[in-house]
């Protein structure tokens, strides 16, 4: 079976890097399917879970937004923060979870509620992975 | 001359001060090395989202976006990396003088600039001296994460594409080695040279959704990332230059040491020198 190399980038650092069958994430114009031979393309990513197929099974990744970068052999996720189900601190991503909605409820200003949108929707997609939810 | 009490206080209190800088420097070397891996690590994010970058706006042609369009300049946004303590020799003063400097060049009134400074010595530098800085950040960890000044960072690409600034310079430290840091400034927007090598895209991509809407997301994660990558640098060469600062304090501190011996030994020959020309003119004196 043909496999494509991903690697996947944040500021601090590469997250993973490693041979996969098949790539599908949810871009911003909807979900995506990469396999090998894929045409190169770049695609922003919405705040969701990678899922990376293998030999045996698959795993699962959060991103928080950034993008995709696909060539041929190679598959490149540029994102802000990216975690393995196994880094996620569960009780953080809860916590925050707490304080978007609390924030959200009294809104005050319309960034203000978008940020803690954003941060509530981050705070889910960790919970989601770690508990593999899908 | 000095008696031998205080020579013998001064050599102590010179020694306690030793002990400390020692310490600093020890303590300064191991978070640069910290530092240097952090920079490190942060390379391949950013040539990657460059590369993106530079072939999206070379590749396509068509492709506009405000960020990437220089437009007139009616106020222009100075961020300053600074560190949160002193002690580290010129690292601080050598940027707030170059930046202090090219605002008195170019700007005559406080409307024409805006500043935005990371950490506390900018910030109370132009406090001090009436020059608005409009947004700041202190409390920066040593070894800091993205997540820590996100929020700065996107404000600050905000206050661009909010039409606020017109142009954005970075001043910092550029970390050359552990001796050597050199003041930098940076044009961070506009991004008007993403492809100074004049080299074309290596691979022309299909855009999903569209180029528009790519350079949309992409831009101002590419402006972050030049803040960061630059606040890592400087972190870098602040551990660096406290180093180096330390590691002269302690030099001196020796010198000091060796030199208030030798006083100190001079001054008690000359003690028992006295004492013998004493009792010997004394015994004289009895014969």
């Amino acid at each position: 079976m043909k496999t494509l190399t991903v690697s996947v980038v944040t500021p601090d650092g590469p997250v993973l890097e490693d041979a996969y069958e098949m790539v599908s994430c949810k871009a911003e114009s909807g979900e995506l399917g990469i396999l090998p031979g894929h045409i190169p393309m770049v695609a922003p990513l919405t705040i969701s879970a990678v899922r990376l197929k293998h030999e045996g099974g698959s795993e699962r990744i959060a991103v928080s937004g950034g993008f995709l970068e696909v060539r041929p052999d190679k598959v490149t996720i540029l994102a802000q923060s990216a975690e393995k189900p196994s880094e996620i601190d569960i009780d953080r991503a809860r916590r925050a979870k707490e304080r978007a909605e609390q924030r959200m409820a009294n809104k005050q200003s319309d960034i203000d509620f978008r940020r803690a949108e954003l941060a509530l929707k981050r705070a889910i997609n960790r919970l989601d992975v770690k508990n593999n939810n899908f | 001359m000095a008696s031998l009490r205080d020579i013998k206080g001064r050599i102590n209190s010179t020694k306690k001060t030793k002990q400390i800088t020692k310490a600093m420097e020890m303590v300064s070397a191991s978070k640069l090395n910290k530092a240097e891996q952090n920079a490190r690590s942060f390379v391949p994010y950013s040539e990657k989202i460059q590369e993106v970058v530079a072939s999206i706006a070379s590749g396509g042609g068509n492709a506009s976006h405000p960020m990437l369009e220089a437009r007139e300049v009616k106020r222009t946004g100075y961020l300053v990396i600074t560190s949160d303590r002193g002690l580290a020799g010129a690292y601080n003063s050598s940027v707030l003088r170059k930046v202090y400097q090219q605002i008195r060049q170019h700007h005559t009134s406080a409307e024409e600039y805006s500043l935005i400074t990371m950490g506390r010595i900018g910030r109370d530098f132009f406090r001090k001296r009436n020059m608005p800085v409009d947004k700041d950040i202190t409390g920066i960890a040593d070894q800091p994460d993205f997540a820590d000044i996100k929020d700065i960072a996107s404000e600050t690409v905000q206050l661009f594409t909010e039409g606020e600034i017109d142009q954005l310079f970075i001043y910092y430290n550029h970390y050359v080695s552990a001796i050597t840091q050199e003041v930098t400034e940076k044009k961070a927007l506009p991004l008007t040279n993403l492809n100074p090598e004049g080299k074309a895209g290596t691979s022309s991509y299909e855009y999903e959704p569209s180029e528009e809407e790519i350079l949309e997301v992409l831009l101002p994660q590419y402006a972050e990332s030049l803040i960061y990558g630059a606040l890592l640098d400087g972190k870098a060469s602040e551990h660096a230059a406290r180093m180096t600062a330390m590691k002269s304090a302690t030099d001196n501190a020796d010198d000091l040491i060796g030199d208030l011996s030798l006083s100190y030994n001079r001054a008690r020959q000359a003690a028992i020198t006295q004492e013998i020309t004493e009792i010997v003119g004394g015994a004289a004196a009895l014969e």
